[in-house]
């Protein structure tokens, strides 16, 4: 007994990561409620057949066997209720898988339904971080940012992916299901956030060394708020307002930093590595690997194949004085 | 004790698993390594010119990682702006046999970090000095003056040609020669 019920406590274990954080079943989005309803009905169809074909089993192997039965005498009745129990089962089966399959179907018409929507993004999957340009029809409001999307809740966000080296996939789990990041081809989903929060999401397809450490997060909020953020993302970076975020500002223009970074306002222009406009306000650094907080940026900064052996970001030579000015000056860019 | 053999035999084979060891950290100490290189093959007397090399090169342009980095910067850093895909554009061709500065990687080293006459930058303290050393292996492997093994197969996009595993294996020949090319014919 004792051991089937530490049995039963370990099996239950795995349940716990069933909330809240980057669950499929913690819902916040049309998709994503059409896929758990899916999931549940699946499981309870599942669950029952499973249960009565076990019933099914305990009970021939309870029943007793008539002592000397003759294989080749055979009961009329005992033959027809054989055979009527056989034909319910199989009907039943057709009807369980036919109707398992409608409901997928119905499911997927749902996922892959496509709402008018404003707001259309471009997603780039490179290892191992995600570029997201925020599209309008205006060229002076398209703007470039990394790792972190804004949407506005209740509106359908249209996502198009694309990658820059290997297959990625973006999964938004509390939102929608998975969609891959092809080399060469653009693939397409929406989402749609119905309350506000932070939901995070995650490579889905492995892709390296730091597959692991590719996050992203979709900060959902009101209209108003969205509006604002994306206002405050369209402008150049904000000018050190010190004399150490100055010398900062300084150190990163002299340094190779800014052959793949880019701060708008600035002459670091490069286009390869996460934008750095306004890396300050983001909620984490390095793909939802470490918070955005002075000390982190400045640890990413002196070594960062500590913290994500193999990524591209090069240990560059630095000054022990110069890395207290140029964490401060990176923090500050909100 | 039947199955001891079999156990020894795969531990034995197991003992062959050897991950490559790769360096992802440069050492933040030393700024870049000493590399003293000839242009030419000429020089006043009768002694030629005096050349140090590290020795560092052969590690990079035979390992596959290296060169495929190299090959990833190339893109980042906008070599192709000027020399195209190894082809060249308003910058020399990378990928034929003829050096003005030299073909050796530490030849290549030196040019990215100082610079040359008519165009070509420096990316002294803009590089840091490891992907430099990447990126001139990644040269080198355009006219498959690195072996077969350790040179790329695959591109992210399209290809401009075949790959570079596929190239004839070139031969260098520094400024200051006359190369097969320009020589007249017996």
């Amino acid at each position: 007994m004792r051991r089937i019920s530490s049995i039963l406590l370990l099996l239950c274990l795995p349940l716990a990561g069933c909330q809240g954080w980057q669950s499929a079943l913690d819902v916040h989005g049309p998709a994503a409620s059409s896929l758990a309803r899916m999931f549940w009905i699946f499981v309870a169809v599942l669950a029952t057949v499973w249960v009565l074909t076990m019933a099914a089993l305990l009970l021939s192997l309870r029943r007793r066997r008539a002592a000397d039965a003759d294989p080749l005498v055979t009961d009329p009745g005992t033959e027809r209720r054989m055979t009527i129990t056989i034909s319910a089962a199989i009907g039943l089966t057709l009807v369980i898988v036919v109707s398992l399959t409608g409901l997928s179907y119905a499911a997927q018409k749902v996922l892959f339904a496509h709402k008018d929507g404003t707001l259309t993004l471009l997603i780039t999957g490179h290892q191992w971080w995600w570029q997201v340009t925020y599209e309008d029809p205006q060229p002076n409001r398209v703007f470039t940012t990394a790792n972190e999307i804004h949407i506005p809740v209740g509106e359908p966000v249209l996502i198009k992916l694309e990658s820059s080296d290997v297959i990625h996939s973006f999964w938004i789990p509390n939102l929608t299901g998975k969609m891959d990041a092809i080399t060469g081809r653009q693939n397409q989903i929406q989402i749609q956030a119905d309350r506000p929060g932070i939901y995070r999401g995650q490579c889905a397809e492995f892709c390296g060394l730091q597959h692991a450490h590719m996050g992203l997060l979709v900060v959902a909020e009101s209209k108003e708020d969205f509006e604002r953020w994306r206002n405050h993302q369209i402008s150049s970076a904000i000018p050190p307002s010190d004399a150490e975020h100055q010398r900062g500002m300084e150190i990163f223009l002299s340094k190779p930093c800014i052959m793949c970074h880019q701060i708008r306002g600035t002459d670091a222009g490069g286009k390869t590595a996460p934008d750095l406009t306004h890396v300050g306000s983001r909620r984490y650094i390095a793909a939802g690997t470490l918070e955005t907080t002075r000390g982190n940026i400045a640890a990413w900064i002196v070594d960062p194949h500590g913290i994500k052996p193999g990524v591209d970001m090069p240990t560059i030579q630095l000054e022990p004085n110069e890395v207290q000015p140029l964490a401060s000056y990176l923090e500050g860019l909100k | 004790m039947k199955h001891l053999p079999l156990i020894l035999l795969s531990a034995i084979l197991l003992s062959a698993c050897e991950r490559e060891d790769r360096e992802y950290r440069s050492n933040p100490v030393t700024a870049e390594t000493e590399e003293k290189i000839a242009l030419v093959p000429l020089s006043a007397g009768p002694s030629g010119p005096t050349e140090h090399r590290s020795g560092l090169g052969k590690e990079y342009e035979e390992n596959a990682y290296h060169i495929a980095q190299g090959k990833k910067f190339y893109v980042w850093f906008n070599c192709n702006g000027c020399h195209a895909n190894g082809g060249g554009g308003s910058g020399p061709p990378l990928m034929d046999d003829r050096w003005f500065y030299g073909g050796q990687i530490e030849n290549i080293v030196q040019t990215i970090r100082e610079g040359r006459p008519n165009g070509m930058p420096s990316f002294r303290g803009k590089i840091p000095d490891d992907q430099i050393w990447q990126i001139a292996a990644y040269v080198r492997s355009m006219g498959r003056n690195v072996p077969k093994a350790a040179a790329p197969g695959r591109n992210d996009d399209m290809h401009s040609g075949p790959a570079e595993q596929r190239r004839p294996p070139g031969e260098v020949i520094d400024g200051g020669q006359v190369p097969p090319a320009a020589q007249m014919p017996q």
